[in-house]
Order: structure tokens, then C-alpha cells, then sequence
């Protein structure tokens, strides 16, 4: 799960890692009143939306007086924002935070992630802050220095020193980025974090370390112990298909094909994906619809592929196993009735009773394609979705 | 022969009385070898009761000592999951099968933590456990699509691990072992782990590994094979068309930061020597190419 820039700062000053003064806003005049509560001279009006790279698509504006703050607002609020992590059509901004300006020296890179490899949290952390950290992994790659947490001890003070450090902070400046590094680590521990980013972390002119900017998600396996994080999950963040899904405890990702999957298991549903490339389709969407394929279930995901743009073809794809195929195939052609759906449907069944319920199938008169396996299946809803029979 | 496990497994069911332990003891204890197999329940509430004959203990400790189970699979639900890996390895057992989907990470941190220095051996968690053919079956597999022969099995995904070996029985495979290590990324086997046992199994001739996005463990196996692997592998990888940033399920299963994905993982692979196949409907009969050399 993820939350916004402001929400992150309220957990980080929960833990003591320092963050400039500043407030939510939902209104162009909350955001002038937010200003005139702070005080000082400079604010920076910044677009909440989930996505990053806002700065670059014009959602992070500086404002030297209340009508400045005024202008940035109203132009910010409400704006289609376009990054390189929104897509082309951009998220809809509706949330924004003022906060105090900073006198900035320095812009260095934080960041917290699970380091499969070591089966460890890892401390990552460089020079080149406030760009795009992914470019200087790729271009240069020694400048992102990596520290791997011992999780009986936690982040050392000497691990928290010696990046600190390594990353350019000047030597009077380090014990307070230790202490912040820290705080973030107890920050990520007790929030269960899967991904902490703080870019830039800053030094500023009268020699404090700030973290000027703040991406916290969250493990979803470990939400039950926090409902204080869920209850700051935006629904108007997620894509719609997907927040649907969710509710039927269905795993769907929203893709841009035309062939709609309701597959079993997350490896196969990624599986049946790539075969309808290998025959030269396109999949709108990833399906799992996990263990128990029940009416209901599969009726809410014909519901949700539906609704997709474009639709041409639905694949379902099950290996039965401890689910039976005969259960599967009454459950989709339940599904196909209430739905009155409008494609063609290709079934791939594959397990425990899988005779009956391909005559179940068939039996059912509609135009459901039977497939026989896995790449059969896949010829016959590419070429479903091509309008050929 | 096989790897891990075999008919003389004897296995305690962690979690014996929820519903999901009571159906996989079931289905388990009613393939091949399962009933001698199968020897001992754990749940501090209910122990002295049976579950359908089989004992409940009130420690995965006592269970070992009171009837000799050497190996555990867990079926506790996930706040309570990793806990129950932790007494599992305390109790000194060889093998531990942990079927629960959902444990928080964190939770997997510390107990791989607390594995270091200690014997037990594990497999997931979030996989369908693991298969010796017609001699035990520890997990949520359909046994009856299974037969025994000698292509080993190792993938990340379950029901694309059924998929695999659907095609092997079409072309009339047995399979050795198949093992299904798991889609979180804190776990325990990993494809490395399990190939070094492929390549020391007299019964095993080949081995089909199937992976998917994220992190490098494909990378790595791929690199020892090249070094050290004396039997043909084939491969395939899920994910070719997944969008970077978005978790396919799995909680491994994402391409972060350029990294992990198919295109790359199956590069690595090909130069190291292993036959890959794009299309996951040729999964066997790849493997069937490269036994005819």
C-alpha cells in the first residue's frame, strides 16, 4: 500500500526524522491559510499525488508571497499531473501540501528497501539526490552506497556514521544524520515498510539535515496490525478495475490489451499473459483468481474485464487441482448468463474432473470456445479477439 | 530415489485442526506412502485429541520425540505463521513446509535470522509445498497428476508447477521430485538450493525450472549450472509482458528499479546453458528436446 508525501512526513515526525514544517490542503484558500499559519517567506506548494517525479511534471512550485501561494495552488489543484510513473493521461491532483521553504545546501539520496539477496533491509544511500535515483544506478552505479541492516542489532550507529559520510555530509553535520537514518530505520521497522525513500534528503545553510520529502509503502501482508496506516489508503490514488477487485479478493492489474484472463495462481495468470503475446494478442488485464473460483467470484471479474476499453476476448485459463473443473465450468457459464456477456469466451479447463466440465460447457449452449490446452487456448482467444472464428 | 523427502518421511502437520490443514492432512495422508507418513498433529488447544487418528501435541517438540517426525508443514494462518516456523526449527526438525500466503515480511526477516547456525531446512513460505511421486505428497498439489520418473521440478509458482508437469505426463514424464519454493521474497530454498540436490540425485536426469520476475535468484542458479550442474535444465520465466512497479501477486513478483525482469533472467540463463523456452505451453516439450541429445 501506498500514501502520500504528507502522510509519510506524519509518520516520519512520529519517529523523530526531521521534516520541514507544513500542511495538507484540500482547497486553494486552505492552502493560503496553511501558508499564513506557517509564517516566513518562502513555501512550496507540492502536488499529493502517489506517483513520483512531480517536481519535473510541475506539481512542486516555489511561492515568494500569499498571492504567489494563491496562484501556484489554483494552478496545481485539480491538474491532469503527468510523470514518468502516471502514464500519459496523468492522475487528477486533489490533495496538496504547503510547506515552509528550505534553504537548501545539499540534496543527498535515502532509501530502504527488503534486499532479497541478503534476506535483510538494506540502507541505501548517495551523493546525487533530488534527480532520479534510478539514473544514477544505471549510469553510475558507484554512487549509491548500500548498507545491509543485522536485524538482531538494528542500524549501528557506526553503519548510520559511515553512510552518512560516504553520502557527503560534512563531519559536524553527521551525528544528526545518524540520529535521522535511525529513526527512519525504527520508522520502517515498526510500520512494517516494504520501500522508504527520502530523495532529496537535504542540508540546508544554517546546518540542520531535513527530509524534505517523504515515500513510505507498506508491506499489504502486514496491514492487519496497522489500521492507522490503512485508514490513510487514497482509493482515488488506484486504479478503479483494481480497487473493485479487491473487494472479491480478486488480484487484478489493470493492463492495455484487448484479451481479458481470469487464470489460477499468480505464476500461471503471468504465464497466460505471456503466451497470448507468444501468439500475438495483447493482455488487458492480470487476473489470480486464487484458490476458489466460486460463481460469485468469476461473475465479478467477467463484471470488471468488461469494463475495460477495448475488450475483444476473455481467456480463463484453471488448472484444477484441489478445485474441480466441473465447479469451474458451472461457474463461469453461471457468470457468462448473469453478465449476458457480449465476447467470446475461450475455456481452458485442466484437472480434477475435467471431462465433465468441458461437457458442462458444451452442453450449456453458449458460444463458449473449449481449448484443450494451454497453447491451443491461446490461438483460439488471440484469434477470437481478431474477429475470426 | 529423490530429494527431501521420501517414503519413509514422517510428517506433523502444523495447524492440523484449521480448515485448510484438516483438508491438505486429508488429501495428504491419502497418497501413496501418506498414512504411514503422516504421524503427529501440532496445537497447544487441542492436544491429547486426534485429528482423524492421527495425534495432536501440544509442541512441534513433542511431537518429534513422541513419534520421530522429522519434517514439518505448516498450515497456521499468517500473524501466527513465522512463530510457528521458529518452533518448528527449535524443535531441530530436518525439513519445515511452510503453505501459508500472506506473512508479513518482517516476520520472515527474523525467523530466517533466527535459522542461521541451525540445522532445519525451508521450504516457502506461499507455495504449494513439495512431491516425490508415488511415495509422499507434503503440500496442496493434486497428487494424481503426478507419476514417477526422472525429471526433477522446481519453480516459484504453484499452479504453473502443475502446468509444468501436465505437459511432462502428456509426454509421458515421470518426475523424481517437483519442489515449489515459494513467490515471497524472504524465504527459504531457493532454485540454487534445490538444483545442488537435483545434481546429487541419482534419479533425477533433468530438471525443468520455472521462475518469474523479481529479484535474481534465477541468475544465480543459472550461474552455478554453468559451473557445476552435470544433467540438462530447461527453463522458463512468467512475466515476459508485466509492467514494471506492479506486484503480480506474488509479493516477489515485481520488476523495482529496472531489475528482475524475464527478459533479463532468461538471458542469464541462455548464456549459461540452459534451454529456455518463451512460451510457457512448451515447457515440456523443451525438456523432451534436450533428453533426446
Amino acid at each position: 500500500m501506498k500514501i502520500h508525501e504528507y502522510q509519510g512526513k506524519e509518520l516520519f515526525r512520529k519517529y523523530g526524522v526531521v521534516t520541514p514544517r507544513g500542511t495538507p490542503c484540500f482547497s486553494v484558500d486552505e492552502a493560503v491559510e496553511a501558508a499564513r499559519g506557517l509564517g516566513g517567506k518562502v513555501w512550496v506548494v507540492k502536488a499529493q499525488i502517489h506517483a513520483g517525479g512531480r517536481g519535473k511534471g510541475g506539481g512542486v512550485k516555489v511561492a515568494k508571497s500569499l498571492e504567489e501561494v494563491r496562484a501556484r495552488a489554483t494552478e496545481i489543484l485539480g491538474m491532469q499531473l503527468v510523470t514518468h510513473q502516471t502514464g500519459p493521461q496523468g492522475q487528477k491532483v486533489r490533495r496538496l501540501l504547503v510547506e515552509e521553504g528550505a534553504d537548501i545546501k545539499q540534496e543527498l539520496y535515502i532509501g530502504m528497501v527488503v534486499d532479497r539477496g541478503t534476506q535483510r533491509v538494506a540502507l541505501m544511500g548517495s551523493s546525487e539526490g533530488g534527480m532520479d535515483i534510478e539514473e544514477v544506478a544505471a549510469h553510475t552505479p558507484e554512487k549509491i552506497h548500500k548498507v545491509f541492516i543485522d536485524p538482531g542489532k538494528g542500524l549501528t550507529d557506526a553503519q548510520a556514521e559511515d553512510m552518512a559520510g560516504k553520502i557527503g555530509v560534512a563531519a559536524p553535520l553527521v551525528p544528526q544524520a545518524r540520529d535521522l537514518l535511525k529513526s527512519l530505520y525504527k520508522c520502517f521497522e515498526d510500520t512494517d515498510a516494504s520501500l522508504a525513500e527520502i530523495n532529496p534528503l537535504i542540508t540546508t545553510g544554517d546546518g540542520r539535515v531535513i527530509a524534505l520529502d517523504a515515500k513510505l509503502n507498506f508491506d499489504d501482508n502486514a496491514l492487519f496490525r496497522h489500521p492507522d496506516i490503512v485508514a490513510m489508503r487514497d482509493l482515488d490514488e488506484e486504479d478503479p478495475a483494481e480497487v473493485e477487485a479487491s473487494k472479491y479478493d480478486l488480484n487484478y492489474i489493470q493492463l492495455d490489451g484487448n484479451i481479458g484472463c481470469l487464470v489460477n495462481g499468480a505464476g500461471l495468470a503471468m504465464g497466460t499473459m505471456d503466451i497470448i503475446k507468444v501468439y500475438g494478442g495483447s493482455p488487458a488485464n492480470f487476473l489470480d483468481v486464487g484458490g476458489g473460483a466460486t460463481t460469485e467470484k468469476v461473475t465479478e471479474a467477467f463484471k470488471i474485464m468488461l469494463k475495460s476499453p477495448g475488450l475483444k476476448a476473455i481467456l480463463v485459463n484453471i488448472f484444477g487441482g484441489i478445485m474441480k473443473c466441473d465447479v469451474i465450468a458451472a461457474a463461469c457459464v453461471e457468470a457468462a448468463r448473469q453478465v449476458k456477456l457480449s465476447v467470446p469466451l475461450v475455456c481452458r479447463l485442466e484437472g480434477t474432473n475435467v471431462e465433465l466440465g468441458k461437457k458442462i460447457l458444451a452442453d450449456s449452449g453458449l458460444p463458449i470456445i473449449s481449448a484443450n490446452n494451454m497453447s491451443d487456448a491461446a490461438q483460439k482467444v488471440v484469434a477470437a479477439a481478431a474477429g475470426k472464428k | 530415489m529423490s530429494i527431501l523427502i521420501d517414503k519413509n518421511t514422517r510428517v506433523m502437520t502444523q495447524g492440523i485442526t484449521g480448515k485448510t490443514g484438516q483438508f491438505h492432512t486429508r488429501m495428504s495422508r491419502e497418497y501413496a506412502n501418506g498414512r504411514n507418513c503422516y504421524v503427529a498433529g501440532v496445537n497447544p488447544k487441542k492436544a491429547g485429541e486426534d485429528f482423524e487418528g492421527i495425534p495432536i501435541f501440544a509442541t512441534a517438540k513433542e511431537a518429534k520425540e513422541k513419534t520421530g517426525a522429522n519434517v514439518s508443514v505448516i498450515y497456521v494462518p499468517p500473524p501466527f505463521a513465522a512463530a510457528a516456523i521458529d518452533e518448528a526449527v527449535e524443535a531441530g526438525l530436518d525439513l519445515v513446509i511452510c503453505i501459508t500466503e500472506g506473512i508479513p515480511v518482517r516476520d520472515m526477516i527474523q525467523t530466517k535470522y533466527k535459522m542461521i547456525g541451525k540445522k532445519t531446512l525451508l521450504i516457502g513460505p506461499n507455495c504449494p509445498g513439495l512431491i516425490t511421486p508415488e511415495e509422499i505428497k507434503i503440500g496442496i498439489m493434486p497428487g494424481h497428476i503426478h507419476k514417477k520418473g526422472p525429471i526433477g521440478v522446481v519453480s516459484r509458482s504453484g499452479t504453473l508447477t502443475y502446468e509444468a508437469v501436465g505437459q511432462l505426463m502428456e509426454l509421458g514424464l515421470g518426475q523424481s521430485s517437483c519442489v515449489g519454493i515459494g513467490g515471497d521474497p524472504v524465504n527459504g530454498l531457493k532454485h540454487i538450493d534445490v538444483m545442488k540436490m537435483f545434481n546429487d540425485d541419482p534419479a533425477t536426469e533433468a530438471v525443468i525450472m520455472v521462475g518469474e520476475i523479481g529479484g535474481s535468484d534465477e541468475e544465480d542458479c543459472a550461474r552455478w549450472i554453468k559451473a557445476n550442474m552435470k544433467k540438462p535444465v530447461v527453463g522458463f520465466i512468467a512475466g515476459l509482458t508485466a509492467p514494471p512497479g506492479k506486484r503480480m501477486g506474488h509479493a516477489g513478483a515485481i520488476i523495482s528499479g529496472g531489475k528482475g525482469t524475464a527478459q533479463e533472467k532468461l538471458a542469464v540463463m541462455e548464456e549459461c546453458g540452459i534451454k529456455v523456452t518463451r512460451n510457457p505451453g512448451e515447457m515440456g516439450k523443451t525438456l523432451q528436446s534436450v533428453l533426446k541429445k
